[in-house]
């Protein structure tokens, strides 16, 4: 078991012919995800990667049962190109982009209301359900299978923990890179939500950044809904200075709000530890799984 | 992207909102002609920089001095002028090192009957653009929020409608317009919303919007903040940014495609990505450094990329310490330690012999040993390799504090 994709789930690649999105599908492909075809306007007929190309997304779910994409279109194009996949009733939508207009994200979501879509990202490395599929940019040798999930806002530190978490012999049954920006289409507490329906799932890690409340509702959230799944956090930009965007769109401390020091707060307070520093992640999580008696169960590698 | 009063108000002014009449001036000169030009009663001198609280922000050196003066004469106009062009200003907002003023706006003076409060900030949770308006004009909208929050009133915009006129004018009730001013009112939070969507706006703030003794709705101060991603189909906007305002490193990176931002002090680093480039100021400050500054490379910088890095982080004699920290995922150690190589013959002073000041370098992930292998049998005198990240933060806080000693 794992969350939204795992290694039977069929995933279209939406602006394959690019040179990253080629790239990228390679490393998919190699990972075991079941790419079954890719999406570029004018392209129709071509083969990458071993996949066939259509003009549009409705023409590649017709042909191939696909019921996931994944978007690496450039930002001008990204949100029309989401907003594609919205209208073609594909389950899950991983969008990659960078530097979306924050507008055209208000109409995504907009849009998104009532349909069966789930959103991740944009602006987010993907998400990966160990040892059996990738969708996006996550390199495969992060993770491996296991029983905490992972949830963060930001790339690289999502490779970072999980590392750690390998290092240490805990094992992650899917990581999910939400995003870097401030209007998003799945936030911390949609993805806690998915774990805790999973009975793989034993334990949470959240990774978060300044910026909006996310986090703080989080907290607030998992007091009330999740009391049998412990969960372990961290928080980047604790020396971040006010009205600064750290390389992140969503990464901002507006008008005193957002700040670590309050989202730690607010973990703390319903129980939460927060690892110090980047390089104590991993051993913050074994601690809280050890108390809670969950490591045996929970060293899977 | 932030840009000036004035030219948020030039900006306003397109979209047919009332905003007072008035000119920028670069010099005492202009802002005399601007202030005879206008000819008003009392005329407003305004100093323009990136920054709130100017009215009640002071010149240093000069404390009498405020950042917007009120003159009586084209006498008085020259005087204030005078006192605050080329000098520093500092408010709540700019820090005890202030910001130079280098542009007044000079406006005519209006007959105020009452302030208000209103803006549009894109919200987060809801993912809408909200407006905001309060009875509370002219004093900062987090002060009426820690102390008299049931004074804010907002309400959420369906981005499939847009603003729609019974909100505008439910808010001008609700903030207490009175009513021969509503319907003006009403159509400036229209045009205001129209002019936010129009620029790709991150916020658009009044306050104060006043009403006048002859019930006009007047925009008497305006901040516009753009979305950065949208820039590109703003050309007009671009245009408008103020160089000078800006940090000159942070512009220089920004001109490379280089995500920096100065912290101002001493302990330098360079990684990849953006969250972990936020935890490595954190871990830095952890153990007792000083962050100089945050700096993602991104993914696949060049060896060019990685030497200008350094070179921005070096100038001024500001970095006595450099901590490399990467994570190779799609990128790949050995190519960061080829770029660190190729960057030390860039930047050293003895053909890449040596690096000018400790640079400690924490490699893992991808090719990590192809990496570590790589800067070991390249040996550069003050590059070292750190086992962890924790160690590696411990050893270049230590360096510098030994540097800083020295």
């Amino acid at each position: 078991m794992s969350v939204l994709i795992n290694k039977d789930t069929k995933v279209i690649v939406q602006g394959i012919t690019g040179k990253a999105a080629t790239f990228h599908t390679k490393q998919m492909i190699s990972y075991g995800t079941k790419i079954v075809g890719g999406v570029t306007p004018g392209k129709a007929g071509q083969v990458v990667e071993g996949v066939p190309v259509f003009n549009t997304v409705r023409d590649a779910v017709k042909a191939t049962g696909a019921t996931a994409s994944v978007i690496y279109v450039p930002a001008k194009f990204a949100a029309d190109s989401i907003l594609e996949a919205i209208e073609a009733e594909l389950e899950l939508v991983v969008c990659i982009t960078e530097h979306i207009p924050v507008l055209d994200m208000v109409k995504v979501r907009r849009y998104l209301e009532g349909k069966k879509t789930r959103l991740i990202g944009p602006n987010c490395p993907g998400i990966m359900t160990s040892g059996e599929a990738m969708m996006g940019i996550i390199p495969g040798m992060i993770q491996e299978k296991g029983h905490v999930g992972l949830i963060s806002r930001s790339g690289t530190l999502t490779y970072e923990a999980a590392y750690q978490l390998k290092n240490a012999g805990i094992g992650v049954t899917t990581a999910i890179g939400i995003g870097g920006d401030p209007v998003k289409g799945t936030d911390f507490i949609d993805a806690l939500k998915l774990f805790k329906d999973d009975p793989e799932t034993k334990a949470l890690l959240m990774i978060g950044e300044i910026g909006g409340n996310a986090e703080e509702d989080a907290a607030k959230w998992i007091a009330e809904n999740m009391p049998d799944k412990p969960v372990t956090a961290f928080i980047a930009g604790r020396q971040a200075p006010p009205g600064k965007r750290m390389g992140h769109a969503g990464a901002i401390i507006a008008g005193g709000k957002g700040t670590a020091a309050d989202k730690i707060k607010a973990l703390n307070a319903v129980g939460i530890e927060v690892a110090d520093t980047v390089a104590h992640i991993g051993e913050t999580v074994v601690r809280t799984l050890k108390a809670k008696g969950l490591y045996d169960v929970c060293h899977t590698c | 992207m932030n840009i000036h009063e004035y030219q948020s108000k030039g900006i306003l002014r397109e979209y047919g909102v009332n905003v007072p009449a008035g000119k920028p001036a670069f010099t005492v000169e202009e802002a005399v002609k601007a202030a005879e030009e206008l000819g008003s009663k009392v005329t407003v001198v305004k100093s323009q920089i990136h920054a709130g609280g100017r009215g009640k922000g002071t010149i240093k050196g000069n404390e009498s001095m405020h950042g917007v003066m009120l003159a009586k004469s084209t006498d008085d106009v020259k005087k204030y002028a005078e006192a605050l062009l080329g000098q520093v200003l500092v408010t709540k907002q700019t820090g005890p090192e202030g910001k130079k003023v280098g542009r007044l706006l000079i406006e005519a003076g209006s007959n105020i009957k009452k302030e208000y409060y209103f803006s549009f900030v894109v919200d987060r949770t809801q993912g809408r653009v909200v407006m905001m308006g309060s009875s509370e004009g002219g004093t900062s909208i987090e002060e009426v929020a820690a102390k008299t929050p049931e004074k804010i009133i907002t309400d959420t915009i369906d981005p499939a409608i847009g603003l729609a006129s019974f909100q505008a004018q439910r808010m001008a009730y609700a903030i207490g317009i009175p009513q021969p001013a509503v319907r003006k009112a009403t159509a400036t939070f229209l045009k205001l919303y129209d002019a936010f969507i129009g620029k790709d706006c991150s916020q658009v703030e009044i306050n104060p919007l006043v009403v006048t003794e002859e019930d006009d709705v007047i925009c008497l101060d305006a901040k516009l903040n753009f979305d950065d991603s949208a820039l590109f189909r703003h050309p007009d906007v671009v245009e408008l940014r103020d160089e000078s305002e800006e940090d000159p490193k942070e512009l220089e990176a920004s001109a490379l495609g280089l995500n920096y931002v100065n912290l101002g002090g001493d302990v330098a680093c360079m990684v990849n990505g953006a969250g972990l480039a936020m935890a490595t100021v954190d871990i830095l400050k952890h153990f007792g450094g000083d962050p100089a500054n945050f700096l993602d490379i991104g993914g696949g910088a060049s060896p060019e990329e990685t030497a200008e890095a350094f070179k921005i982080m070096l100038e001024g004699g500001q970095a006595k310490g450099i901590f490399v920290n990467i994570f190779g995922g799609i990128n790949r150690c050995d190519l960061v330690a080829e770029g660190i190589i190729a960057a030390a013959k860039l930047v050293s002073k003895d053909g890449g012999k040596s690096m000018p000041v400790p640079v400690v370098v924490r490699l893992e992930g991808t090719n990590v040993d192809k990496g570590r292998e790589l800067l070991k049998n390249t040996p550069i005198q003050n590059v070292i390799m750190a086992e962890s990240m924790q160690g590696g933060a411990e050893q270049i806080v230590k360096l510098v504090k030994e540097a800083e000693k020295a």
